[in-house]
């Protein structure tokens, strides 16, 4: 059973895990920092309010975040056939998963940008910075060691809904898992995935502390 | 003197839960060029509020700021963040960025207003040697002690040449021995560059140490002001009482309760008043409270005394008092 067909789908299925989850999760973050940022900054009490603005996208992302990811996926075949042309697969799961995460990575950068000490921006101010200078050196520096620890946590979340998306054809180890454990009962290659998966988080995760306590100047060492 | 901040009828007010709260209620004072001008107060008084309006991190409700010959709420955004070049600021809590180094953080100002970075970092490595810090260049913020974060932060805002110098609290969080240090920075600073210092502060003695003019603010209004001679040695308002003899608590258990307090301006510090007073009145006295020092030779400081309960002994020990030139004045309820 442990055939060179086997190991060869397992290894394919590492590859459409790795290129489902780091590639939705830079999508999330190029859709999901500048909401981020917009949340922080148009909120009342924020840099330059705008409370119509605020609510709009703060209901948006709520809106996105409630739906249930496999409903989404549903949700979205028909704009992800448009998109990529065919609804299932890697790529095409790269659509949804985008779509769910970056409402959810908004708010992982939201949260790491309102532990900026505020009177680090209020010093920031004082000197005459704009309000790009202050987002971009102030907050978003000041941040930067949070804001690894949400990276940290997106690529986890994101890897385990790429896993869900099996359920529907979305490729990689989740796919795997699912038609070969579940649907032909070979429990053997659905403990392989898991622990493939396993093995996948913990890499994330160790690779995000060890870089953001590398670039913590807050500890003194 | 020319004016260098000039404020007229300042007032601010905030909406806190759908009410209004006025922490400014039509504050006017001018600040002259060169002064170093403290502004005390209590807790809540408003003094904050107050130098926020000066480099409008706070709009004023009403009212007008100028500085030097602008009028701040004439200017435009741009306007305003050049203005705010001329006025640094620091802080109780230092506010430094916290991931950069010492000599990045003196750069940050000079990096918002353009200037090339070897030349940022030239100007930050001179204004280290004037605080005094040139081996903690690379540190990190978190690496120092508060005197020497108050210190960066010092360096920070000397980083554009500014015309004044705004502190809000900025010995509030350090000892004693520090804060000395910190106003004789600031007292240097003031010297060699001429830069216009107000000092936000709700401790007398940091007024006492350095500051030559002082505005005291109770509930958002200006109780009083005038030099600081003036004001020490005969506050005339409630607020102004209760902050020069801040600290004081009243004794209870004495017979009399006729006290006095004294300021000392001009005499010799070798000449020994008290004593020279008992010696001529023959009748104790009990010293209450003393903060004297000796300033170049000169007696500098308050006294409170507690006087016999005999009448003509108590006039009799007043006048002599006033004869060496101290002012005196009668205290009620000093003692309970």
């Amino acid at each position: 059973m442990w055939d060179n067909a086997t190991i060869m789908m397992l290894l394919e299925g590492i590859r459409d895990s790795l290129y489902m989850t780091l590639t939705s999760t830079v999508l999330a973050y190029v859709i999901g920092l500048p909401v981020g940022i917009l949340l922080v900054i148009s909120a009342p009490g924020g840099l330059k309010p705008r409370p119509v603005l605020y609510k709009i996208t703060d209901f948006v992302v709520n809106m996105l975040r409630s739906v249930p990811f496999l409903i989404l996926m549903i949700l979205l075949i028909p704009f992800t056939r448009f998109v990529v042309g065919k609804a299932y697969g890697p790529t095409a799961t790269i659509i949804s998963l985008t779509v769910a995460a970056a409402p959810f990575v908004a708010r992982l950068v939201e949260s790491s940008l309102l532990e900026v000490d505020k009177g680090v921006i209020e010093a920031a101010q004082s000197m005459g910075a704009d309000l790009k200078t202050i987002i971009v050196k102030v907050m978003l520096g000041e941040a930067r060691i949070s804001l690894i620890v949400g990276v940290t946590i997106a690529l986890g979340t994101i890897l385990g809904y790429s896993a869900m998306a099996g359920a529907v054809g979305g490729g990689g180890l989740g796919d795997i898992a699912i038609r070969y454990g579940y649907q032909r009962y070979e429990a053997d290659i659905m403990i392989v995935t898991v622990i493939l998966l396993i093995i996948l988080m913990q890499i994330f995760q160790f690779a995000g502390t060890k870089l953001s306590k590398k670039l913590d100047r807050r500890l003194t060492h | 003197m020319e004016s260098m901040i000039r404020v007229e009828n300042l007032t601010k007010t905030f909406q806190v839960k759908g009410e209004t709260v006025e922490a400014l209620k039509g504050v006017s004072l001018e600040i002259e060029k060169g002064d170093i001008y403290g502004i005390i107060g209590m807790s809540g008084a408003g003094k904050s509020t107050l130098v926020r309006c000066l480099n409008f991190l706070e709009k004023p409700t009403e009212g007008t700021v100028w500085i030097e010959d602008k009028d701040l709420s004439a200017l435009n955004d741009a306007g305003l963040r050049k203005m705010r070049t001329e006025i640094a600021m620091i802080f109780q809590h230092f506010n430094l960025l916290m991931q950069r180094n010492v000599l990045d953080n003196i750069c940050f100002p000079l990096e918002i207003t353009g200037h090339k970075k070897k030349e940022a970092r030239e100007r930050a490595k001179e204004l280290l040697e004037i605080v005094d810090l040139k081996d903690k260049a690379n540190a990190y913020p978190a690496q120092l002690s508060g005197g020497q974060k108050q210190r960066v932060a010092i360096a920070r805002a000397l980083a554009m040449n500014p015309k004044i110098l705004l502190c809000d609290e900025a010995t509030s969080a350090l000892d004693p021995t520090t804060t000395k240090s910190i106003l004789a920075l600031l007292k240097d600073i003031n010297k060699k560059y001429g830069i216009t210092i107000v000092i936000i502060t709700h401790e007398m003695r940091v007024v006492q140490e350095i500051c030559s003019h002082v505005a005291i603010i109770e509930k958002g209004e200006l109780a009083e002001n005038g030099t600081v001679e003036e004001v020490f040695a005969r506050p005339k308002s409630k607020a102004a009482k209760k902050l020069v003899f801040q600290g004081e608590q009243k004794v209870s258990r004495m017979d009399s309760k006729r006290c006095i307090r004294i300021v000392f301006t001009e005499n010799s510090s070798f000449e020994p008043v008290i004593a020279n007073m008992v010696l001529e009145c023959k009748a104790s006295v009990n010293i209450l409270m003393a903060d004297t020092k000796d300033i170049g030779g000169i007696a500098r400081g308050e006294m409170v005394l507690q006087l016999p309960e005999d009448e003509d002994t108590a006039r009799k020990m007043m006048e002599y008092l006033k004869e060496r030139n101290l002012t005196v004045e009668e205290l009620e309820d000093y003692v309970g």
